[in-house]
Formats: structure tokens, C-alpha cells, sequence
């Protein structure tokens, strides 16, 4: 799970970690009353969950409280473009309004779990306020990295290190190794995926800063997490995949014109997969979970039509402890309730399958049937071709 | 021969009183396996699905020489299951659970170094091998008895390969499913050592997918170490990056993970790489000769 800048902010200083003093403001006489009670120049950042906000204007200077109700005033509602939003942006409910600093040197902090060691690691560098993954492929040297123990957490000798190796001496290396401490505290504390601190600032007075802060959270770990849990932003995603997961189903929305339900995550992408190669493409991922029963069947049926690119629908189930003839089921009760006026192509293998091809066939609808998945990939990139079955 | 689990398995299944554990105890004995316990602590002293249940691992290992246990507690609890397992010395667990948390799996790994217990999983289907032991939730009917061996991090994808297996009249040895997690127990490289030692395994499958490096590291080793022909397939080809397709673990991140990089170190090894999921049984048919 994502959060905004401002929320990670927050979670940080809680654990010692120093933020700029800031407030978040959804309105411009909130952001000209927030930049009064701050005092001085401040800086109006757009809080959307996506990268690249400075390029795409989202992270404006005020002088002061005029100029900070006034490029609230043009940030709010506008449709923010970064290389992580997609063309058609996203758009800005809310800003961040904090206190300018003085900026001498912008450097690098973040924390991911190091899937190869198994271990969480610490990442510091230079190259503050740049993209780290091009650092990485560019500079690898310039990445120093710490794995951390879990329980044990991180050492202070540790951060020192780290500290040092960033260039920095004297008073300020022991505050930025007090820094990545409580850094790592809260990333371990709150089951996060991920603490990036881009740049991690040091200012004119030797301070040291999280001028910017992103948190990503291991979903598997948010049942134990409910305060972090609410800070989830449904604006912020797909409204289809928000609609999914209520039901329990796994859908990516993806930009081709043949829908997919499938049972499992890896069958799943296989299909998509095979659609391609088939000529055709995706338009979603869909994994209905090993258990499925019909409700949830329909329930996907609906949710992969909204999607009004959709010209043809294909139905990929193994069935294992999931029945074949449940699925043909939830199939047939959906196309009848639902009225699916595209082709459908369903190829159904496994436990009970020659008994779910019976349920398809006595149904008085029209589905093709497929044997195995490039049989039933060639048909439906076929149907949703203009011109193809048309059901 | 099989890897992992096979006649010698006695079998005992933690949670075995729960909704899945009811299930898949009842599945696992139709199937021939030798469950000889089950454990839900504060339910010790009953007989559920036929099988003693113990308040715990140490007490159903002593009892009964358990060699293997499949944990279907809740994802929560899962950890803590599984070091109990490894306390109690048993020497090969197999998670189920989809969800558990990334960090509890790093303590549980760290817990496991220096022990002899192997775990597989979590968030996996299990290990079968044909016409001797399931331990997991996949249909034991649309295995059966052979040369192949299968090691995959999907569930259904897995049953993909091996109903194309045996629609062609070619057995498997035995199934391992590793998991989707981005932390599990056994690799794809200790698999495909296991399936290289087997006399009786004479190809492998693996299916990989997109995240981390395991499919890099496991392509190394083929071609330093294995002599049976490999055939590999990736899926994801097609996912966008940065998103999660499904399993916790198949996220290309960074740039790091795709499947084009999979594939390309997998062929480099000599593995033969499909590109279709639908070739994977005629790949194995041409190896095989």
C-alpha cells in the first residue's frame, strides 16, 4: 500500500526522524493560513501518489502567504503529468505546504527488503535528488549499502558507517546516523516495503532533513496495522481494481480490448501472455482465487465489462479444488443476468470439466468453447477482431 | 525416487482441524499419503479425519516419527507454525498460507539457519509426488507417475504444465510449487539440485516469473551444474512494471525482474525457453527424445 508525502511525514517524525515543519492544506485559503502560521518562505507541494512532482510543476517556492494561496490555487485540481502518472495525469486533491530550508548538500536515503539476502537493506548515497534506479545501473559504486538483522535493527556503528561514507564529519555524521536509526526503527516498526528519503537534505546550519519521504507497506502485514491502513487514498487508485479487491478478486487494468478471468496469479499472466503472442491484447489481469464460487464468478464477470474497451471476454480455469462445473455455473448465471453482448470464449480443464462443458452446452447461450489455451487464445483474439463472432 | 516427499513421508498436518486442514487431510489420505498426525494446540487428545491430534509438534513427532508437516494454519500464524516445526527438528516443512507478512518470513528465516529443517513456501500449492505423497492443494488426479520433474513459483500454472505432461503420456516425478512470495524457503536452484541427483527424474521443468533474480541465479547453476535438460517458461512477459500481478513477489521493480532478462540468462544457460505457456508439454516431449 501507497501513502502521500505529508502521511509519511508524519509516521517519520514519530520515530525521531526530522521533517521541514509543514501542513497539508485541500484548499488555498487553507494553504494561505498554513503558510501565515509557518512563517517565511515556504514550499506548496502537490501530494499525489507518483514521482517526478518537481518536473511536472508540483513542488512550487512562495514567498510568502500570497504566493502560496495563489500557486495553491493553481496546483489544486490541476492534472498532474509525471513519467509515473501516464499522459493523462493525476489529479491533485491536496497540498503539502512546508518550510523552506536552506539547502548546502541534497543526498540519498531509502530502505527495501533485499529479496536475494532476505534481509532489509539500507541504501545511501551522494546522489541525492536523482533517480536511484538509474544511479544503480549508471553508478553502482555510488550506492553504499547496510543489511540490517531484524530484531537486532540497525547498528549504530552501522550508520556511522554509512554516514561517513556519505562524505559527511563531526556533529553532522552523528545526527544523520541518529537519522538513519529512526529510519530504520519505523520502517521494521510498521511492516513498511519500503522508506525512501530523495533527497535527504543537510542544510546551510548542519542540520540534517527528510525534505522528501515516501512509504510503501507490505499489505500481507496491514491486518496488524489498522492506523496505517486508514491512510489508504481510494482517489489515488483505479476505481475497477478498488471495486476487485472489495470482492476479494485480483484485477489490474491493463489498455487491451480482450478480457480475462483466470484462476491464479502465474495462470493468470500466462494468458495475458499467450493473448499476445496470439496478436490480440489484454485488457486486464484478472485472478479469481483458488476458491472462487459463482457470486464471485459473476462478480468478476461484472467488474472485467466495465471496462468498455473489453470485445471479447476469455474464461482460463484449471480447476483443481476450484470445480470446473461451479465455474461454468457462475459463467452461464452471469452471461444471463449481465447480458454480455461481446463474445466469450471459455476453456475450462481440471476437476469436473467434462461436466461444466455440459452446463455450457445445455445453457441455450452462445460461448465458444476452447481445448487448451492456444486453441482458446487463436479464438479469442479472433473474436475481438471488428468483424468476429459477435455472440 | 522422487524429491522431497515420496512413500518414506509420514505426514502431519498443523491446523488439521481448520476449514483447509479438514479439506486437503481428507485429500492428502484418499491420496495414498501416510498422514500419521495432526496438531491444533488445545485440541490434543481427539481423532479428526481418522488421524491422532496433538497440542503440539513435539509432542506428535515423539508420538508418531512425523518426518514432514503442512502447515494450514492462517497466514498470522504461519510463522510462528513453522519455527515450531523447525523446534521440534521435522524435517521438511510446506506452507500453504498466501499472505504471510515479509517480515515474519525473514525472522523465520533467520530462525531456520543452522537447523536441518527444509521449508517450502510460503504461499505455494505444495509438493506431489505422483502415485506416492501429496502434501498440498493441488488435484492429484491430473498427475501421474514419470521422468519429469516440475519446480514452479505458481499454483494453476503448475497444474498448466503438468496436465500438458500428462496429456502426452508423460509422468512426472515429482511437483514441487515454491511459492510467489519475495522470501520463501527453497529455491528454485535447491530444486533443481534435488531434481539433478534423482535417478529417476530425467528432465525438469521450470516455470518462473516476473520479480527479483531467483530465475537468474537458478540459470547459473544449470549451466554450471545440471545435465538434464532443462525447458523454462516465464510469465509476465506482457505485465507493466511497478505493478504486483497477484503475488506478492511478481513485481518488476526498478527495472530489475522482467521477464525479457529471465529468459534471455535462461537460454543462455542452455535451458530450452518457450515463449508460450501452451509449448511447455511438446518442449519436454523434444527433450526427452
Amino acid at each position: 500500500m501507497k501513502i502521500h508525502e505529508y502521511q509519511a511525514k508524519a509516521i517519520l517524525a514519530r520515530y525521531g526522524v526530522r521533517v521541514p515543519r509543514g501542513e497539508v492544506a485541500h484548499t488555498a485559503a487553507e494553504a494561505r493560513a498554513a503558510a501565515s502560521s509557518i512563517g517565511g518562505a515556504v514550499v506548496v507541494k502537490a501530494q499525489i501518489h507518483a514521482g517526478g512532482r518537481g518536473k511536472g510543476g508540483g513542488v512550487r517556492l512562495a514567498s510568502g502567504p500570497d504566493e502560496a494561496e495563489r500557486i495553491a490555487d493553481e496546483i489544486l485540481g490541476m492534472m498532474l503529468v509525471t513519467h509515473q502518472t501516464g499522459p493523462e495525469g493525476r489529479r491533485v486533491g491536496k497540498v503539502l505546504i512546508e518550510e523552506g530550508l536552506d539547502i548546502r548538500n541534497e543526498l540519498y536515503l531509502g530502505i527495501v527488503i533485499d529479496r536475494q539476502a532476505g534481509l532489509p537493506v539500507l541504501m545511501a548515497s551522494t546522489e541525492g535528488g536523482m533517480d536511484i534506479e538509474e544511479v544503480a545501473s549508471t553508478h553502482p559504486e555510488k550506492i553504499l549499502k547496510e543489511w540490517v538483522s531484524p530484531g537486532l535493527g540497525l547498528q549504530d556503528f552501522q550508520a556511522r558507517k554509512l554516514a561517513f561514507g556519505l562524505g559527511l564529519g563531526g556533529r553532522v555524521a552523528l545526527d544523520a546516523a541518529r537519522f538513519m536509526t529512526a529510519l530504520y526503527g519505523a520502517f521494521e516498526d510498521t511492516d513498511a516495503s519500503l522508506a525512501e528519503i530523495n533527497p535527504f537534505l543537510v542544510t546551510g546550519d548542519d542540520r540534517v532533513y527528510a525534505l522528501d519521504a515516501k512509504m510503501n507497506f507490505d499489505d500481507n502485514a496491514l491486518a496488524r496495522h489498522p492506523d496505517i491502513r486508514e491512510l489508504r487514498d481510494l482517489d489515488e487508485e483505479e476505481p475497477l481494481e478498488v471495486e476487485a479487491a472489495r470482492h476479494g478478486l485480483n484485477y489490474i487494468k491493463l489498455d487491451g480490448n480482450v478480457g480475462c478471468m483466470v484462476n491464479g496469479a502465474g495462470l493468470a499472466m500466462a494468458t495475458m501472455d499467450i493473448i499476445k503472442l496470439s496478436g490480440g491484447n489484454p485488457a486486464n489481469f484478472l485472478d479469481v482465487g483458488g476458491g472462487a464460487n459463482a457470486e464471485q464468478v459473476e462478480n468478476a464477470f461484472r467488474i472485467l465489462l466495465a471496462d468498455a474497451h473489453v470485445r471479447a471476454v476469455l474464461v482460463n480455469i484449471f480447476g483443481g479444488i476450484m470445480r470446473c462445473d461451479v465455474v461454468a455455473t457462475g459463467v452461464v448465471a452471469a452471461a444471463r443476468k449481465l447480458g454480455v453482448a461481446v463474445p466469450v470464449v471459455v476453456r475450462l480443464e481440471g476437476t469436473n470439466a467434462a461436466e461444466a462443458q455440459r452446463i455450457l452446452g445445455d445453457s441455450g447461450l452462445h460461448f465458444i468453447v476452447a481445448d487448451g489455451m492456444a486453441d482458446a487464445a487463436r479464438k479469442v483474439v479472433a473474436a475481438s477482431e471488428p468483424g468476429g463472432d459477435v455472440g | 525416487m522422487s524429491i522431497l516427499v515420496g512413500k518414506d513421508t509420514r505426514l502431519l498436518v498443523q491446523g488439521v482441524t481448520g476449514r483447509e486442514g479438514t479439506f486437503h487431510t481428507g485429500q492428502a489420505i484418499e491420496y495414498g499419503t501416510n498422514v500419521v498426525a495432526g496438531v491444533t494446540p488445545g485440541k490434543g487428545g481427539r481423532i479428526h479425519q481418522g488421524v491422532p491430534v496433538f497440542d503440539s509438534v513435539a509432542e506428535a513427532r515423539r508420538a508418531t516419527g512425523a518426518n514432514a508437516s503442512a502447515v494450514f494454519v492462517p497466514p498470522a500464524f504461519a510463522a510462528d507454525a513453522i519455527m515450531e516445526a523447525a523446534d521440534a527438528g521435522v524435517e521438511l516443512v510446506v506452507c500453504i498460507a498466501e499472505g504471510v507478512p515479509t517480515f515474519d518470513m525473514i525472522r523465520v528465516m533467520r530462525f531456520l539457519e543452522g537447523r536441518p529443517t527444509r521449508l517450502v513456501g510460503p504461499n505455494c500449492p505444495g509438493i506431489i509426488s505422483p502415485g506416492r505423497c501429496k502434501v498440498g492443494i493441488m488435484p492429484g488426479h491430473i498427475h501421474r507417475e514419470g521422468p519429469v520433474g516440475v519446480v514452479s513459483r505458481s499454483g494453476t500454472l503448475t497444474y498448466e504444465a503438468v496436465g500438458q505432461l500428462t496429456a502426452r503420456d508423460i509422468g512426472q516425478s515429482t511437483a514441487v510449487g515454491i511459492g510467489g512470495d519475495p522470501i520463501i524457503g527453497t529455491a528454485f536452484i535447491d530444486a533443481i539440485r534435488l531434481f539433478e541427483a534423482d535417478p529417476e527424474t530425467e528432465a525438469i521443468v521450470m516455470m518462473g516469473e516476473i520479480g527479483g533474480t531467483a530465475e537468474e541465479d537458478a540459470a547459473r547453476f544449470v549451466r554450471d551444474h545440471v545435465r538434464k535438460p532443462v525447458v523454462g517458461f516465464i510469465c509476465g512477459q506482457t505485465a507493466p512494471p511497478g505493478r504486483r500481478m497477484g503475488h506478492a513477489g511478481a513485481i518488476i521493480a526498478g527495472g530489475q525482474g522482467t521477464a525479457a532478462e529471465k529468459m534471455k540468462a535462461m537460454e543462455d544457460a542452455g535451458i530450452r525457453v518457450v515463449r508460450s505457456p501452451a509449448d511447455i508439454g511438446d518442449a519436454v516431449r523434444a527433450v526427452l527424445g
